[in-house]
């Protein structure tokens, strides 16, 4: 069974319409990347399937449910989106402690202290941390809880938003790499918008190229690391990244 | 004493008191920092011990009548002189410190809840309920203050009471207009976002994650409005439809003294005296807590 299967979806923001008939298929366990560049439409992608943009015609499967537009409850535990900006997505007078603990509060869960101090664990933050406001924190710390809050609900699969773009490259690697651990322990599947191709042959088996709202290639990582992607602006993007490593 | 300051500045605290007392802890370390916000305090404090203590303050009884006595100046016997029935004027003064905390106090609890949840649901929801609520909100904000308080307290009768109603109508529209605007920048906030995304609902996110990012802006306001609210209180004693007689409202004794102004200048001065030194407090407090807890001067905090 497919993890996440998108089909001839267009979304619109107002009366513009952003994307064309976006079609792509995640299987379950699978690492997959969305590449273009700014304006490509990629993150309205993750916002659709999320939840946020509501106004989208076309079929998106997650698990074999159909989604309806809007935010759902049920599929909230089963997926959780990580966003790019570390320093906007926590709340900035809620400590650690109160952000990890807000979604057990709402789906119901208990014994929230052993649960938070688990997922800290496993994202590698240590315990001292877990009374501290976002403004005592650094920027990879602060991804690492915004990582943790997507992760408290156990979801199967996670939207990932450009999640380290807004870090420096040290940084970057280190989150890079607590992704990859988590995939692997956890069994995640991975939803990842990027315009960063070495990311997307670290961390990723596939990946859809998009432009101007169109899914243009969509490719193994194998076959971008030996620079076989078909579509001419996909090559154009290879060979850009190529002479620019660093962005 | 060292030790207790270090438990609140640990950088890592171990429990969510713990964390939630060092930030009041530094918050109050920032207001102390400022000159004039003490000032604001202190003066605001000894309001607060004053009404508290005034049975004990007071010299005489606030409203004992002695006719052999009128309009006697300011002297060792009576501190501010008496009025045109032989009250002591200092006694009144200091019972009307009551009357005021009580008024600033219930104005402050109807007012400003009501403005933040108008507020703060008109800014997250949007669309026709933000139309409808602000379209309200406008209705109200439109009319001069002093001038809509008087409407109500003529439409509800004189007193006391209908006085605290009328200024509590008349202030919460600000209180709404801010909130919503405090919320319209929260709102698209990717935190926001965040806990919708957890499947929140919607009371959750506006009373957990929207109202305390308004409330710090609230109180500034509130405790800048503070001063006009005493002086609408005044206003309306002033012209009869507030407090009523024997009360010893401030306004109403400036009222009552102005007759003899020339003569007896301490009969309208010395409650003068009162609600300014009062507003000021409250405008330096405002002013230095607006320093310290807005949010746009930085997380100094």
């Amino acid at each position: 069974m497919s993890a996440l299967k998108i089909e001839n979806l267009d979304i619109s923001y107002g009366d513009s319409k952003v994307t064309h008939g976006i079609g792509f298929d995640v299987a379950e366990g699978e690492s997959f990347a969305l590449v273009g560049e700014s304006g490509s439409g990629k993150t309205t992608v993750l916002k659709a399937i999320a939840g946020m943009a509501r106004s989208w015609t076309g079929s998106i499967t997650a698990f074999g449910h159909a989604r309806t537009p809007g935010i759902d409850r049920g599929f909230a535990r089963q997926c959780q989106m990580v966003f790019q900006d570390p320093y906007g997505s926590l709340h900035p007078r809620k400590t650690v402690d109160a952000t990890l603990s807000e979604p057990l509060a709402i789906h119901g869960v208990g014994d929230s202290g052993a649960r938070v101090d688990e997922v800290m664990q496993s994202v590698g933050l240590d315990r001292r941390f877990r009374f501290r406001f976002p403004h005592q924190l650094s920027g990879g710390q602060r991804q690492r809880v915004a990582i943790a809050r997507a992760l408290i609900l156990k979801p199967k699969l996670l939207l990932l938003d450009e999640p380290t773009s807004a870090l420096d490259v040290s940084v970057q690697a280190e989150i890079l790499n607590l992704l990859k651990r988590l995939r692997r322990e956890q069994g995640l599947t991975y939803l990842m918008v990027t315009h960063n191709l070495p990311v997307v042959s670290f961390l990723c088996d596939r990946l859809a190229v998009m432009r101007h709202g169109r899914v243009v290639e969509v490719a193994s990582v194998d076959q971008l690391k030996r620079g076989e992607l078909q579509d001419p602006y996909s090559r154009e993007l290879t060979r850009f990244s190529a002479s620019h490593p660093k962005t | 004493m060292a030790t207790t300051r270090d438990w609140l500045l640990d950088d890592s605290p171990s429990s969510r008191l713990q964390a939630r007392l060092g930030r009041s802890y530094r918050l109050s370390r920032a207001l102390a920092r400022n000159p004039l916000a003490m000032v604001g305090a202190i003066i605001v404090l000894t309001l607060i011990l004053v009404a508290l203590f005034a049975p004990w303050i007071a010299t005489h009884s606030p409203i004992g009548q002695d006719l052999a006595n009128r309009l006697k100046p300011p002297s060792a016997e009576n501190w501010m002189g008496t009025d045109e029935l032989g009250r002591d004027i200092w006694s009144r003064v200091v019972y009307g410190a009551r009357i005021t905390l009580m008024i600033v106090a219930l104005v402050a609890v109807l007012a400003a809840p009501v403005g933040l949840v108008i507020g703060a649901v008109a800014g997250y929801f949007g669309g026709w309920t933000d139309r409808i609520l602000m379209g309200i909100t406008d209705i109200f904000l439109s009319m001069p203050k002093l001038i809509l308080a008087l409407a109500f307290v003529a439409a509800l009768g004189p007193g006391i009471q209908n006085a605290i109603i009328a200024i509590a109508i008349a202030t919460w529209p600000g209180y709404a207009r801010i909130a919503r605007a405090e919320t319209l920048t929260i709102r698209n906030s990717e935190f926001v976002a965040a806990v919708e995304l957890q499947g929140a609902s919607s009371l959750r996110v506006i009373v957990n994650h929207i109202l305390p990012l308004c409330t710090s802006s609230m109180i500034i306001r509130v405790t800048l409005d503070m001063a006009g609210i005493i002086l609408t209180a005044a206003g309306l004693g002033f012209i009869g439809l507030g407090a009523q007689p024997p009360l010893p409202e401030w306004g109403a004794m400036i009222s009552r003294g102005r007759s003899f102004i020339l003569d007896q200048w301490w009969v309208a001065t010395m409650p003068g005296f009162a609600i300014v030194i009062v507003s000021l407090g409250f405008c330096f407090l405002g002013d230095g807590l607006r320093d310290v807890l807005d949010p746009k001067h930085g997380d100094r905090q």
